[in-house]
């Protein structure tokens, strides 16, 4: 664990000690948020386990429906107070963030732990001025002045890109437009230094122009910064780009994970090769057809018996027991793949009838 | 093969240019579509307009897709409305079958409308949530009195069943379906009185990939099926790419480049279709490392107030950093009109040439055997011909019934 030793410099900022590089800053383990229904319980996130080191960058990729935003509001700690069930540990630098009190929670979020939302005008208030919420979220971590607080406002907000911040600094939300607000957002998070950053589609309401300045930013911001980031998405370009080490989930469960190279260039689930096959690409030569997965995402009440991807997998067969049999999930692999067929059969199955068509 | 000229890169004719010889069913000219907006106080008075739409021309033959991209604000829904004539032109003609149609209204427009159809970009606001799917579908010939051989329902029936649906759910509401197939139902609403133009205003962008690329498919079907000519309005350049025949790109109400599909990706030559392009990030980390993004700077200008001149001028890379001074009072002074730079490409800008950087290094047919080899296919045959026409796969499945 690292540790932060915190002085002061002139404006009262707390400053922390170079963090090391590559020590494991987030574990999660066995994490299940179980939402308690009239219809039955929803199993968002089940048996969910990862981890993260410090300046690297995990993403998470999954239809809607996945548990892929649950699993990130479970790191938040913003399934307290509801009727979510939550279980197993969320280790963050050590401490189990599922066990501590409340008071000690809000204190590491923010500062420790930031989240980008997805839609930036609803995830600010409409009624205070950016400034306003930008300071707020400062002081409530730094005992410092108004005045100085809105200088490290106006800092945060010129070097996230934020033409004119002097006077751009009292308008509200809507006088922005929607790429500055997604900026105002990521300083927002970045205000308090965090060590870990959890993006969940941060660019997805943004046009590509807007999106690659965005995801240029976030790349610079983590580099100077060096902060870990989750980002979650379902654009497999976005991760792409960003990702160090990318989880598949699906139906609430990690399906398969390891690092960008070889999600991208050997996957072995299933449910990955399908969604790198169904999306048109504009690098390769066109397709006549695309193909998608057929049928769609399962119900997170019912997940089909066996293994929850059964109903759309090409390769499901009763000799492997694919529909009674859940597969397992070994964490503890470099690669580990949630499916019943035999390592050298998918291997086998990938290089032949996979591949070519990727 | 391309011979560069004075800024201006021609290139042989494209073969896959669906235009040809065919017959045109829309031809749109000088379209525009201004809201005014008022100040409001003592004496109220017309303030500038909002230009959502300004100037568009294009032409839309049988069978064929266009597909208009753009920013957020760009004004192509608007310009996809427009043309349906769902909201009025301030000016300008839309001629479907060599016919001016602008300004007809009533009974002549209602029987129009059985030619014209759209499909909405959010399923879950397009389907009244309290009709069912069969009222939903069926009505169109309730609106417009027509009925079918043999009953509506089985009429409609029979398009649940085109669309992927399964029959039997005529009585269902919308909220019991996903967000694909209520995509589904949409599209068969749009088909009911089988239509000659289909407009999607993003079809698909609000579904999950894998969804998506259901979607794609049966638009696909249904317009080899139907004949139909659709004008594809989406933001995502792979999608476009995919589904469309010719592709116009549009900023700020304004086409910047029109051209054929396999043209305008392998040789854009306006500035913003470059960065546009270079801006999408690529399933492909490897490539991803290796390219250079030609960025924009700042957001799109207001389309109250655009810049004088070429209206991409503020944001333009090219603009900033190559031309000299003379070249720059061009762009500030002097609207560029869209002129043809090789046949079926028009580019409206004063400065057209290639990129300086590679935007998307499209692979070509040796490339793509190439990297099957690499990659350990059995044989190249394995990976399809240069028309691309992909073999079977299992992961083709049979289209779902859902």
């Amino acid at each position: 664990m690292t540790t932060t030793s915190t002085t002061s410099d002139d404006t009262g900022r707390r400053v922390r000690a170079k963090v090391t590089v590559g020590e494991d800053l987030l574990s999660v383990e066995h994490l299940r948020v179980h939402f308690p229904t009239e219809d039955g319980i929803v199993k968002a996130v089940d048996d969910l386990t990862f981890e993260l080191k410090q300046g690297r960058t995990l993403g998470i990729v999954g239809e809607s429906g996945s548990g892929k935003s649950v699993a990130s509001q479970a790191i938040m700690g913003l399934h307290r107070g509801t009727r979510a069930k939550v279980s197993g540990a969320i280790r963050f630098a050590g401490v189990d963030l599922l066990q501590v009190s409340d008071e000690e929670l809000r204190r590491r979020r923010g500062e420790d732990i930031a989240m980008v939302f997805q839609d930036p005008l609803s995830a600010l208030h409409p009624y205070y001025t950016i400034g306003n919420q930008l300071a707020e979220a400062y002081r409530v971590h730094h005992k410092v002045s108004k005045t100085a607080a809105r200088a490290r406002v106006i800092e945060m907000l010129d070097r996230v890109g934020i033409p004119s911040p002097k006077s751009r600094i009292d308008n509200y939300p809507h006088e922005f437009s929607g790429g500055m607000r997604q900026r105002a957002m990521i300083a927002m998070a970045l205000i308090n230094d965090p060590r870990l950053i959890i993006a969940d589609e941060p660019t997805t309401a943004l046009d590509v122009t807007v999106q690659a300045q965005i995801l240029e930013l976030i790349v610079d911001l983590q580099k100077e910064f060096g902060s870990s980031i989750i980002i979650i998405t379902h654009d497999l370009g976005v991760v792409a780009e960003m990702a160090d080490d990318i989880l598949v989930m699906y139906g609430g469960k990690a399906v398969e994970r390891s690092d960008a190279d070889t999600i991208f260039y050997s996957p072995q689930h299933p449910y990955a090769w399908g969604l790198l096959g169904s999306m048109p690409r504009m690098d390769r030569i066109r397709m006549e057809r695309l193909r998608p997965i057929p049928g769609n995402p399962p119900s997170l009440i019912n997940l089909p018996k066996g293994c929850a991807f059964n109903p759309r997998c090409p390769y499901a067969s009763d000799e492997l027991g694919c529909f009674t049999v859940e597969p397992d999930f070994d964490a503890t692999l470099p690669h580990p793949v949630r499916c019943l067929i035999p390592e050298g059969e998918r291997m086998a199955i990938f290089r032949e009838k996979v591949q070519p068509t990727l | 093969m391309t011979t560069t000229t004075d800024h201006v890169t021609t290139t042989a004719p494209s073969t896959s240019g669906a235009s040809g010889d065919r017959e045109v069913i829309l031809r749109v000219g000088g379209l525009v579509k201004h809201f005014p907006r008022r100040t409001k106080g003592i004496l109220p008075r017309a303030d500038d307009p909002v230009k959502a739409v300004d100037g568009i021309d294009f032409v839309l033959h049988r069978g064929e897709t266009l597909g208009i991209v753009g920013e957020s604000g760009c004004g192509k829904s608007t310009a996809g409305r427009t043309v349906l004539q769902l909201i009025k032109p301030t000016a300008g003609t839309i001629e479907y079958l060599g016919k001016d149609v602008t300004g007809v209204h009533g009974r002549q427009w209602r029987r129009l409308r059985t030619e014209m159809q759209m499909v909405f970009q959010d399923p879950y606001g397009s389907l009244n949530p309290r009709q069912t799917i069969g009222s939903i579908v069926g009505a169109p010939f309730a609106i417009q009195g027509i009925k079918p051989p043999g009953g509506v329902k089985a009429e409609v029936q029979s398009l649940l069943e085109r669309v992927g649906l399964n029959p039997e759910h005529y009585n269902r509401y919308p909220h019991e379906f996903s967000g694909g197939q209520r995509q589904r139902i949409g599209v068969a609403r749009a088909l009911a009185l089988r239509p000659s133009v289909i407009v999607c205003d993003e079809p698909v962008s609000a579904l999950d990939v894998s969804i998506q690329a259901q979607v794609v498919n049966l638009l696909e079907d249904i317009q080899n099926e139907f004949n139909l000519s659709y004008v594809f309005i989406a933001h995502d350049l792979s999608v476009v790419r995919h589904i469309s025949d010719r592709v116009a790109v549009m900023y700020l109400g304004k086409f910047m480049e029109t051209a054929d599909r396999d043209e305008l990706y392998a040789n854009p030559l306006h500035p913003y279709t470059q960065a546009l392009l270079s801006a999408v990030p690529l399933p492909d980390p490897r490539k991803e490392g290796k390219r250079r993004r030609i960025l924009l700077t700042g957001d799109l200008p207001s389309p109250i107030n655009p810049p004088s001149g070429c209206v991409f001028h503020t944001r333009c890379p090219k603009f900033r950093e190559e031309l000299s001074d003379a070249d720059k009072q061009r762009c500030i002074g002097e609207v560029p009109q869209q002129r043809e730079v090789a046949p079926m490409h028009q580019v409206a800008c004063h400065f057209p040439g290639p990129a300086t950087v590679d935007v998307v290094k499209l692979e070509s047919v040796e490339d793509m055997f190439a990297r099957a080899a690499a990659e350990g296919a059995v044989n190249a045959e394995d990976v399809g011909v240069p028309a691309a026409s992909v073999h079977p796969d299992p992961t083709a499945a049979p289209e779902p019934q859902t």
